[in-house]
């Protein structure tokens, strides 16, 4: 039997042929799609002329003329829209930032709680864990602008923490730091130390593989971070004065203001996404193997040892994949300052802007856009580091 | 041969001295963290609890009632119909309560493993309920049920149709995007990947945002959508992407045995995956699933942001009423509490669930 017969013996009919079936599948749907496609371009296009909508990007270019709350670079109300939009985006990434930090230093505090020796800290990390974890993050922005912020008293009752910073309905006033004559010295200083510090770890390391002594670089390099700024500051004086907020009439001056959204929404993202975090590294923690532990004790290695060279390494193996998977789960949530208008890329562009513009289309377009870069980039930094990291095997 | 006397084996005494020495107290270390976590719970537990219980008002019809120092619970009692049913109409509310009914009564079945026709039972249940709540709730004049229209909808209510729906949906979605992402022809494959990592990669919010704005422009002028339907599509779209990874995962954890064998045995695609993968791959994610949903359900409280009424937004606008004004922190406590059950009895269901087919795996 000949391939393209069958076994009667006729010639197989051309539309079973494996072949010709995936191409047709294949162009079909293509044709489907761009057929659908075409459908809701037709409809917009009619529907932009109907009310009178030019559509395309030239309204950047306008005058915004709406005040925003909070600008990290200077803004006008007669600044353009492209700037409104920059505004916005330099705004999400601040949120971000501050709330990676924080959620990182929580989570990682919580994940190691729950696999504490002491049964008081486990019980109190997991009951955090499945308390942050089950409740909506935007519930959790509510419940910290609306109850908690909102209800904080006027200037004058403010809460006040050591002299320096002050909690009222304006919202958080922390003391601002101001370069002064010894802040370049210090600078230059830390920047020595960084330098010599990374020197010192390269001699150490190519010394402990020729010779086997090891040396206590932590400890020196501690010191000299610690020092040469020091000693920096004694001779030139101090990098920072700080200037205080000082209570003037019904409000606060001077110092940075940190609005009660900020605070609301760093907060809630930050406790939201610590749970996560903290269970990703429980996860990473127990995925190392118990023989590795054993073995590391067998080798007379210190517990702190044994942490530093056999358990992390290969617990944030597996833990950074998801921790930057929860980093930018962080990120697209804080789209939800939104909701009690702090002025983020959502809720400045894809709102005011678009209710003042009515470019429905661009606007959110503009906004998903940024969201998609940012995680097309990180989950291809992810899958670098992942083919880095991955064990090489015989 | 005399035996010698044999030993007892050495008596292991459990008790809380013991414990608490080996858990609490080992080391220097340790003893301060005990220290620490007491003294955080003294600090904390105490008036968090006389908040919430001891000093909280239970009885009363009005604000006037409120006694200060604790929680005002009368003013959740005075809402709650507001939080389960949104403003769906007093007299009707009966139809929402039999939906639920129905729901759960006709479901029952499904979980005793020795109920006849269990496979049969479950492929009515999930054609014909959907049915069956679409005509309970929205009427549409059908046999005498009167239309109550979706902007009525809300509360509880509201939320649970669209977690139902979202999961409803978005499942069958998301499993022919990660059978198309795994597929063998290309252009598919593309298209697949193109849609799925498009939605995981923008904010459910924007997603909302579009359907809200721009879905009416995509569409024929005389046609019009409802609102809930507008976010039902969006919630369906964005859920989909994430079952998909989901799937996915489950697809690449069948042996490529399985493939190769549903292939011999002349099995076609649709077959082979119907018959013999998607079962085993399915069972493989069900953990999987259940935390989408929960994330689902979670997400649901974003619809506050179109407009839409449900049971976060319906506790939101009554803290936010002038007659009950300053009560906020009852209201998200509660809300809290109530989307804390949800998700954390799912958790475990699907923990139990995992544990259970881990067994099963292990034969």
């Amino acid at each position: 039997m000949t391939p393209g017969e069958t076994l009667r013996g006729g010639p197989r009919r051309w539309f079973y042929d494996p072949k010709i079936r995936a191409l047709a599948a294949q162009i079909l749907t293509v044709l489907a799609i761009a057929l659908f496609a075409g459908w809701i371009v037709h409809n917009t296009v009619h529907n932009l002329t109907m009310r009178g909508i030019t559509s395309g990007f030239g309204f950047l270019g306008n005058s915004a003329g709406f005040g925003i709350l909070q600008t990290l670079i200077d803004y006008r109300e007669t600044d353009s829209f492209a700037r409104v939009f920059v505004i916005g985006l330099l705004n999400t990434l601040l949120v971000a930032a501050l709330g990676i930090v924080f959620a990182t230093v929580l989570g990682f505090l919580v994940g190691i709680g729950r696999l504490a020796e002491n049964a008081l800290i486990r019980g109190l990390s997991a009951l955090y864990v499945e308390t942050f974890r089950n409740i909506p993050p935007l519930l959790q922005i509510f419940f910290w602008y609306f109850a908690v912020l909102r209800a904080m008293p006027s200037p004058r009752q403010s809460h006040e923490l050591l002299g320096a910073f002050f909690l009222n309905i304006r919202g958080l006033y922390v003391p601002r730091p101001i370069p002064a004559e010894g802040f370049v010295p210090a600078l230059l200083a830390l920047g020595i130390a960084l330098a010599a510090a990374l020197t010192l770890r390269h001699w150490a390391r190519r010394r402990q593989e020729r010779t086997g002594e090891p040396f206590p670089t932590g400890r020196v390099a501690l010191l000299l971070l610690i020092a040469l700024p020091l000693a920096a500051r004694l001779i030139f004086g101090a990098p920072f004065t700080w200037e205080l907020p000082q209570l003037q009439g019904f409000n606060f001056r001077g110092g940075w203001v940190l609005l009660p959204e900020l605070v609301a929404l760093t907060l809630a993202l930050s406790l939201y996404t610590a749970a996560f975090i903290a269970e990703t590294v429980r996860a990473g923690i127990q995925s190392v193997p118990h023989g590795q532990i054993e073995a590391a004790i067998a080798l007379r290695l210190t517990p702190r040892q044994r942490l530093r060279l056999i358990v992390l390494p290969q617990a944030m193996r597996v833990i950074i994949p998801p921790l930057t998977s929860q980093y930018l789960n962080l990120t697209k949530n804080s789209s939800l300052g939104a909701a009690i208008g702090y002025p983020d890329l959502v809720g400045l562009f894809a709102g005011t802007v678009l209710n003042q513009t009515g470019q429905a289309i661009e606007t959110i377009a503009m906004t998903m856009a940024v969201y998609l870069l940012i995680s097309l980039t990180i989950s291809l930094m992810m899958n670098w580091y992942n083919r880095r990291m991955a064990l090489v095997e015989r | 041969m005399p035996s010698s006397p044999s030993l007892r084996p050495p008596a292991v005494r459990i008790d809380a001295l013991r414990w608490m020495r080996e858990n609490l107290f080992s080391g220097p270390v340790n003893t301060a963290l005990t220290l620490f976590a007491l003294y955080l719970l003294w600090r904390f537990v105490p008036p968090v609890l006389d908040w919430l219980f001891f000093s909280a008002t239970w009885q009363g019809s009005s604000r006037a009632d409120c006694q200060p120092g604790g929680a005002c619970w009368i003013f959740i009692g005075q809402r709650f119909g507001q939080f389960l049913y949104g403003f769906y109409p007093l007299e009707q509310r009966w139809r929402v309560d039999l939906t639920a009914l129905s729901i759960v009564v006709l479901a029952a079945p499904l979980f005793f493993s020795r109920f006849p026709q269990r496979r049969r039972w479950a492929i009515g249940y999930f054609l014909l309920t959907p049915l069956l709540a679409w005509w309970l709730l929205y009427g549409a004049g059908i046999l005498g049920l009167e239309t109550v229209p979706t902007e009525q909808w809300g509360g509880l209510m509201l939320t649970l149709v669209i977690a139902a729906v979202g999961i409803a949906g978005a499942l069958p979605l998301g499993i022919l995007l990660a059978l198309g992402r795994r597929s063998q022809l290309p252009a598919i494959r593309v298209v697949c990947i193109t849609f799925i990592e498009f939605w995981r990669g923008v904010p459910l919010i924007t997603v909302l945002f579009m359907s809200s704005v721009m879905l009416p422009l995509f569409l024929p002028e005389q046609m019009s959508i409802d609102k809930l339907v507008r976010a039902l599509i969006a919630v369906i779209l964005f859920e989909a992407a994430y079952l998909a990874e989901v799937v996915r995962g489950g697809l690449q954890a069948i042996p490529k045995g399985q493939y190769e064998a549903a292939h011999a045995l002349g099995l076609s695609y649709w077959q082979s995956m119907g018959l013999v993968i998607l079962p085993q791959a399915l069972r493989l994610v069900i953990p999987g699933i259940v935390n989408t949903f929960i994330a689902l359900f979670k997400d649901t409280s974003l619809v506050i942001i179109i407009g839409l009424a449900d049971f976060f937004t319906a506790v939101h606008r009554a803290t936010v009423d002038p007659e009950w004004l300053g009560f906020s922190t009852e209201g998200y406590v509660f809300a809290a509490f109530v989307y804390f059950l949800f998700c954390f009895g799912m958790s475990r269901y699907s923990i139990a669930l995992e544990k259970r087919l881990a067994r099963a795996q292990k034969r």
